[in-house]
């Protein structure tokens, strides 16, 4: 029975892609993954320094920054063994994995199968898992702390962030991120727009706390003690660093893009400019996290788990209305 | 054929220790001649599993060898013979001339009373292999009865178990008056009545989640997980809870027209396992029990996939009973070889350093790069990450648990959906648990001397990890390689669907699990290639870790396990309840100060000891009747065979 509605869920039909063909498409989709994360740091920076009224560091500050760091040479602490060094390399696999999951703008995914979203939410926990390894690896109490809050949090944005997954599955009819954002939602019906403002607001409550911005967690900060991602990565330098911040960018992009399309569920109808609307859009995200980052203050370190069960409850309530 | 060589296997086991009873106390022999029989032994077992996997089931004379049997089999032998070559170096006679041979006697007929259990089709047969099994595993678990801990402990699942087989007395009694039959099989609908049906239901969930050590029966499991050896725990943890599982699985299976309550509460009963169980391991100081509040967590998965099944079977949607069906089998045989792998691994950690108390290890994967490597593996799998096992059957429920939303062409029934949500929280806790494990046994710098002077284990030690790490890694990779085994066990556990049914490959993504899988790995290969060569071509500088400015760190300035779970613990005070020690006085000059916390088990602890010395207070008055006065004893009977004459 139902073999054929259950093809349905595997893959999407109707795509528009005789002008560019799927190979073209991966091949754009793979390009913004691996040379636009970077230019969110830059434009968030941007925002900020306008707030501020400073000029601020270039737009591309960031990928000077990468360039240097990838030459620079490396210091290992005698403590540290294999998985010190394996942080970043899983950090960084896993973040690009995860963005050829993710669909951009109209355009579908390069791989997405039903569960996808799944192995989405759990390649950032193999990131984390080693990560946190890696800097309970350098044996110093701060990176310690850091990665103990590192995964704390996550407990509380993972159920969140599978809250949201629940409630675009039951708009879309779908199982595989493709489809759960194609943007063809259910406008007809009554809960389909509170369930998406809950959806929006609860991913982007976890969008700032798994990368570490304001007003959860300041990468900028001076005192060890109140980080949380960066003191994690203290011992890391040249190379390595330049992979854990590469890898941050492109989770902070990849985030980014399915906040985008449970937001501006828009289409153009034209590949090109479908392209140009996402990019568009996902800069349009990085200026609001710069907006959010000039606006409020660093909340109190014990504020944050409030914050995320308030997410949680957040899009729980979206799967509510969607069930009544 | 299949049938003879399973029966052939067990036997093997079953006498693989009793060579040894006659050979000399400090030689080996033995101990070699009983691990030869035991690998015999489950190579036979394993061959007649897949034999009859291969062909149709066999019943007949007792004996039932289907396609759910097997798949517990499999496990059975596996995990046993790779625990007997374990133990020749863990265990080795020469150095436990005291208790060696009554472990390997017991260690073979704990196999055999599982094998035996997994095949019984009678409910004599059943109890029997069941009470050998029981019985003899708790010795295991008392192998080092001079010490106070172990026997404690024994005690303690003696008691439990005997709780377990009386529910199980109550049900195939009641099995008898209400079928007429000791055989067991799928009762045709109509033959209980709903009322009966539900009191079988409920003596099952009670016997069989007892073994298992579902939350709240599972207040043995951890005592006797951490006092037993090691390779015991590996036995206990990875196959013998399962047999709870095995006979849950059954039951549900025999049972006719099961409302939907018994799917919900299974559900809920296993969400509720599964967030404690790992919660709780987040409040262990020692290794051994961290890891068995883990198999009650990974137990809480299984009955979550087990009662989105029978929901599936109540509501008649195929697609949830395959799902979740296949999802609970799978990660049956999951949390056999990654279970397995962690406590043979926390057992090369003791072998070597001697202690179990997480705060006093670490760094020990410079000196035990095997075991830590291995431990990492099982760690990994665990967590249900991919592209390792564990992330392949928790895919196979969450799947299931999003079709309940009415996915497809599926119904819609909220409270399955509800439960996705608490699975992502049990494997983010279940990360935040082995950070902490790995990093603090394994990463950092040594805290004490014993985790200093820390030596590799030998290759009998390693060899097993290695095979069950191999394993895990294939399921993880190639899930097409085990789904025709699951296919069958679906079919034996719902007959209806041998005539065509949903397939698990239609509804699951196995070939792109296996495509991400290696695609990750391709990945980690580059980047990881590409940093190798970065850091080759550029100055490389060892120095010691940065410690903001401070010039002097020691090892004790490590971030411990419980300062690392603490304020994950704080989340869940309420449920946790830790003991706070705090001594030593707070002045303006601070002298010496003591702190400790240390989590009892909630169940145990606070609910059934204060309840026990109730009962022993109220009891207390019994006492006058029984003072050893032989007199009085004689007084009594020739009271009551006054009354019982007067009676008649």
């Amino acid at each position: 029975m139902a073999v054929a509605t259950d093809a349905a869920i595997f893959c999407r039909s109707g795509q528009n892609l005789s002008e560019v063909g799927v190979m073209g498409q991966v091949f754009i989709h793979i390009f913004i993954l691996l040379v636009m994360p970077p230019l969110l740091l830059g434009v968030i920076g941007k925002t900020k320094a306008l707030f501020g009224g400073r000029n601020g560091p270039p737009l591309l500050q960031a990928y000077y920054d990468l360039i240097k760091l990838f030459q620079k040479g490396s210091v290992f602490s005698t403590t540290t063994t294999w998985v010190f060094r394996a942080g970043p390399v899983v950090g960084l696999g896993t973040a690009l994995l995860a963005g050829m999951l993710i669909p951009f703008g109209e355009h579908s995914a390069p791989v997405s199968f039903a569960g996808d979203m799944i192995l989405f939410a759990y390649l950032f926990a193999l990131g984390r898992f080693f990560t946190a390894s890696a800097a309970m690896d350098t044996g110093s109490a701060f990176e310690g702390m850091g990665a103990a809050r590192e995964v704390t949090f996550s407990c509380l944005a993972e159920p969140a962030l599978f809250f949201c997954f629940l409630v675009l599955a039951k708009l879309s009819g779908s199982l595989s991120l493709t489809g759960m954002l194609d943007g063809a939602f259910p406008f007809g019906v009554g809960a389909t727009v509170p369930a998406l403002v809950l959806v929006g607001a609860s991913l982007f409550i976890v969008l700032l706390v798994e990368n570490s911005r304001i007003p959860f967690d300041d990468p900028n900060t001076h005192l060890e003690l109140t980080m949380i991602h960066e003191v994690m990565v203290l011992d890391h330098s040249g190379p390595a660093l330049g992979m854990i911040q590469y890898g941050a960018a492109m989770k902070l992009f990849v985030m980014g893009s399915v906040l985008l399309r449970v937001v501006a569920p828009f289409t153009f109808g034209n590949t090109w400019a479908d392209w140009g609307l996402f990019v568009a859009g996902i800069l349009v995200i990085a200026v609001v996290i710069g907006v959010v980052e000039s606006m409020m203050a660093r909340f109190k370190m014990i504020l944050v788990p409030t914050v995320l069960v308030a997410a949680c409850l957040l899009s729980a309530f979206g799967v509510i209305l969607l069930l009544r | 054929m299949g049938e003879l060589l399973v029966i052939m296997g067990i036997a093997c086991h079953a006498v693989s220790g009793v060579p040894g009873l006659f050979m000399k106390r400090d030689s080996d022999a033995g101990q070699r001649l009983a691990t030869m029989i035991a690998v015999v032994g489950s190579v036979l077992g394993i061959a007649g599993s897949l034999v009859s996997l291969m062909g149709p089931s066999i019943s007949g004379s007792g004996i039932r060898l289907d396609a759910i049997a097997a798949i517990f089999l499999i496990p059975i032998f596996l995990v046993s013979g790779l625990g007997s070559v374990y133990g020749m170096e863990y265990w080795a006679q020469a150095r436990h001339p005291a208790d060696g041979q009554k472990l390997r006697l017991f260690y073979g007929t704990t196999t055999a009373g599982l094998a035996g259990v997994a095949v019984s089709a009678n409910s004599i047969l059943f109890l029997f292999a069941w009470e050998v099994m029981a019985l003899s595993a708790f010795f295991l678990v008392s192998t080092e009865d001079h010490e106070r801990e172990a026997r404690d402990a024994g005690v303690l699942y003696l008691i439990i178990t005997h709780f377990s087989t009386l529910a199980l007395f109550a049900l195939f009694a009641l099995w008898r008056i209400a079928v007429g039959s000791f055989a067991l099989g799928p009762l045709p609908a109509g033959i209980v009545t709903p009322t009966v049906a539900t009191v079988m239901f409920l003596l099952a969930v009670f016997a069989f989640g007892t073994k298992a050590g579902l939350m709240p029966f599972h207040i043995w499991l951890p005592s006797a997980h951490a006092a037993a050896p090691s390779h015991v725990s590996a036995l206990m943890s990875g196959v013998l809870i399962k047999i709870g599982i095995y006979g849950l699985v059954r039951m549900l299976s025999w049972l006719p027209d099961p409302p939907v309550w018994w799917g919900a509460s299974l559900l809920a009963l296993g969400t509720l396992s599964g967030v404690l169980g790992v919660v709780f391991a987040l409040g262990q100081h020692d290794l051994k029990r961290l890891l068995a509040y883990h198999s009650i967590e990974n137990i809480g998965i299984i009955v979550m996939g087990l009662g989105l099944a029978m929901v599936g079977r109540s509501m008649d949607v195929p697609a949830w009973i395959v799902l979740g069906l296949a999802g609970a089998l799978l990660h049956v045989w999951n949390h056999g070889l990654f279970k397995a792998l962690l406590f043979l691994g926390a057992g090369s950690v003791v072998h070597s350093t001697g202690t179990r108390i997480i705060d006093k290890l670490g760094g020990l994967a410079s000196a035990m790069p095997r075991t830590a490597l291995f431990f990492a593996v099982g760690a990994v799998a665990i967590c249900g990450l991919p592209p390792l096992n564990g992330f392949v059957s928790e895919l196979l429920i969450y799947i299931g648990l999003f079709r309940t939303l009415g996915i497809g062409s599926d119904p819609s029934w909220g409270a399955g959906a509800l439960a996705a949500p608490m699975l992502a929280l049990i494997g983010a806790l279940a990360v935040a648990c082995f950070v902490k494990a790995f990093g603090t046994v394994f990463l950092g710098a040594a805290r004490s001397d014993a985790a200093r002077h820390a030596r590799e284990s030998g290759k009998l030690m390693t060899m097993p990890m290695l095979a069950l790490a191999i394993c895990c890694f294939v399921i993880g990779v190639m899930p097409r390689l085990v789904s025709p085994v699951l296919e069958k066990g679906i079919v034996a556990w719902v007959p209806a669907f041998s005539s065509g049914h949903l397939l698990l490959v239609a509804l699951a993504p196995l070939g792109w699990i296996s495509v991400s899988g290696f695609v990750l790995l391709g990945l980690l290969l580059l980047t990881g290639l590409w940093f190798m060569m970065r850091v080759q071509r550029s100055r490389v500088v060892a120095d010691g870790t940065w410690s903001c400015g401070y010039a002097e760190p020691t090892p004790n300035m490590q971030y411990t396990a419980s300062s690392f779970a603490q304020m994950l613990g704080g989340f869940f005070v309420w449920v946790l309840r830790p003991h706070v020690d705090t001594s030593g006085k707070q002045s303006v000059f601070p002298g010496q100060m003591h702190f400790s916390s240390h989590v009892m088990d909630v169940v145990l602890d606070e609910v059934l000891r204060p309840v026990y010395h109730i009962g022993v207070r109220v009891f207390f008055w019994f006492h006058r009747f029984q003072a050893g006065d032989l007199n009085a004893y004689l007084l009594y009977i020739v009271f009551f065979l006054v009354v019982l004459l007067l009676w008649r």
